[in-house]
């Protein structure tokens, strides 16, 4: 089951190797995202496009709040 | 968004997945580094005081009046426990009603906007609209 994290927990997690997933639209993830993001927007996010990350790492996804 | 995107990895096989739901505007708000082409560009949340004097509803005006002593022309957000913006009290309206509560004084649920809003962008809304501030509140209202 995904688990909620919030920015302090992001921030442990990211130092410690952690993957991180933008999942807007492209363009949003063009103009800012946070750093080392990888850009997959929810509508292309299939097993081809999920086959760029590791499975034996955490993931975390965002987008922009609480949606 | 992110929970959806959450479950469709796990549903691909994934087994350690998390989402960061405050998402992209927290981290923003935050003052923290981002990339991409606007990265850079001055929006709100680089130049937004965060020293700003709050209140509470039930507090009184002569009160708050004094913890404006070093910014009197400032306007002061009314805020609760959770530090959620309820309302605004105005600096003539600090000055004029000493006896009275923020509560009764505060003009209710005032435009806020966030962050990452581009200076040019509140620039034009500051002169359309004659006023010399803009409060500042991330996705949650705080």
């Amino acid at each position: 089951m995904p688990t909620l994290i919030d920015r302090s927990r992001l921030r442990e997690m990211l130092k410690a190797g952690a993957q991180l997933v933008e999942v807007l639209p492209r363009r949003e993830y063009d103009e800012e995202h946070l750093p080392g993001a990888i850009s997959i927007p929810l509508r292309e996010l299939n097993r081809a496009a999920a086959s760029q990350l590791d499975k034996t790492r955490p993931v975390i996804v965002y987008c922009y709040d609480y949606q | 968004m992110s929970s959806r995107a959450a479950w469709r990895l796990e549903s691909l096989g994934f087994t350690s997945v998390f989402f960061y739901h405050p998402g992209k505007l927290d981290w923003v708000s935050a003052g923290l580094p981002v990339e991409g082409t606007a990265a850079g560009i001055p929006n709100l949340g680089t130049v937004a005081r965060r020293d700003v004097v709050t209140c509470r509803p039930s507090d009184q005006l002569s009160a708050i009046k004094a913890r404006m002593a070093s910014n009197p022309t400032s306007p002061c957000p009314v805020v609760n426990d959770h530090r959620i913006v309820l309302g605004l009290l105005r600096s003539d309206a600090i000055k004029a009603n000493g006896a009275k509560t923020a509560e009764e004084a505060m003009i209710s649920g005032p435009v806020t906007f966030r962050p990452n809003v581009a200076l040019e962008e509140i620039d034009r809304y500051l002169t359309d609209h004659k006023i010399g501030h803009a409060v500042v509140t991330t996705s949650e209202g705080s």
